[in-house]
């Protein structure tokens, strides 16, 4: 295992603090994608839940488990001398969900990140966010295998047509940062439709 | 996924916690931002030093959990320990978007599109 980095500071007037989360299947690109957009190595920890609840595996029954632990990682960008902003990395199937209520509530919004070839692993993530009225936005991870259209994508989803869908390569930090980008207009499409 | 407490017992965070699993002030988010208001001293637990150390500038709850190797609400249950002695003091994320106003200020948004752009 790795030695501890060395923290990064923040200036001593950061005060607020943002969190924008990425969900999506394993292996999808939710890491390299946060990696990208950091301006630190991202960071990895845990999350447990000790009890089984609403969405999650029901342990009961299961001699010696009493927790769900899940891992999860990200990364942060100073936004200026008094804001900062986590971008977080998590799984989006239903048994991590307990992540969100823990961790994630009060995101500006999220991402669900998608692998062409893994679709379904990103329905209960965009089920889940919509139903919890949390403003997200659906990326294709491009793994040079684009054979779908984007509209071939939405339709594979049923995805809501206000729903932004966006292609991007999770390596590449300019594409990476229009994803959020992406989801910050969203967000403020909606903010504005919302005042009128 | 590397899982990086995962080869440490629930010994460790037993001993730790003194046994506490709650404790914990729930309301602490994963971003609020920790600030050291005291230096350590000898004899203290040797995690409430380390976070003394850590948070001499703001540090979310979750970079003091990564920095520390141990679960969020294990740090949470030791932060609280520090909070209720004014060692440290937490910066809570303004009025977070909630069910019933989802949505970020549009002048916290209009930042947020700013210094992406200049990522």
């Amino acid at each position: 295992m790795s030695p501890e980095p060395a923290p990064a500071p923040l200036p001593a007037t950061t005060e607020q603090a943002l969190k924008i989360a990425v969900v999506g299947g394993f292996g999808v690109g939710k890491t390299t994608l946060v990696r990208s957009v950091s301006e630190i190595r991202p960071l990895n920890t845990e999350e447990t839940m000790t009890r089984a609840g609403d969405g999650v595996d029901d342990l009961s029954g299961v001699e010696g488990k009493s927790s769900t632990t899940v891992a999860f990682d990200f990364g942060r960008i100073t936004l200026d001398a008094t804001s900062v902003l986590y971008v977080f990395g998590a799984p989006g199937q239903e048994r991590f969900w307990f992540l969100w209520d823990r961790l994630f509530s009060g995101a500006l919004g999220a991402v669900v990140l998608i692998d062409t070839r893994r679709m379904e692993d990103s329905w209960y993530a965009i089920d889940r966010l919509e139903a919890q009225g949390t403003p997200f936005v659906v990326a294709h991870n491009d793994f040079g295998d684009a054979d779908h259209t984007l509209d071939q994508i939405r339709a594979a989803l049923d995805l809501d047509p206000a729903i932004p869908l966006v292609r991007c390569d999770a390596r590449k930090r300019e594409s990476a940062k229009k994803v959020l980008i992406a989801l910050v207009q969203h967000v403020r499409s909606l903010v504005t439709a919302q005042a009128r | 996924m590397i899982r990086p407490h995962q080869q440490e017992g629930p010994d460790r965070f037993y001993v730790i916690t003194s046994g506490r699993s709650g404790g914990a002030d729930e309301s602490l988010d994963a971003v609020a931002l920790i600030v050291a208001e005291s230096e350590p001293v000898p004899g203290m637990q040797s995690e409430h030093a380390r976070i003394l150390r850590l948070c001499r500038s703001p540090t979310a709850v979750v970079e003091v959990s990564a920095h520390l190797r141990l679960p969020v609400a294990i740090t949470r249950i030791l932060l609280t320990d520090l909070l209720d002695t004014g060692q440290i003091t937490a910066r809570h994320p303004r009025p977070a978007p909630s069910p019933a106003r989802p949505l970020a200020s549009p002048d916290v948004l209009e930042k947020v599109l700013v210094a992406l752009h200049n990522l």
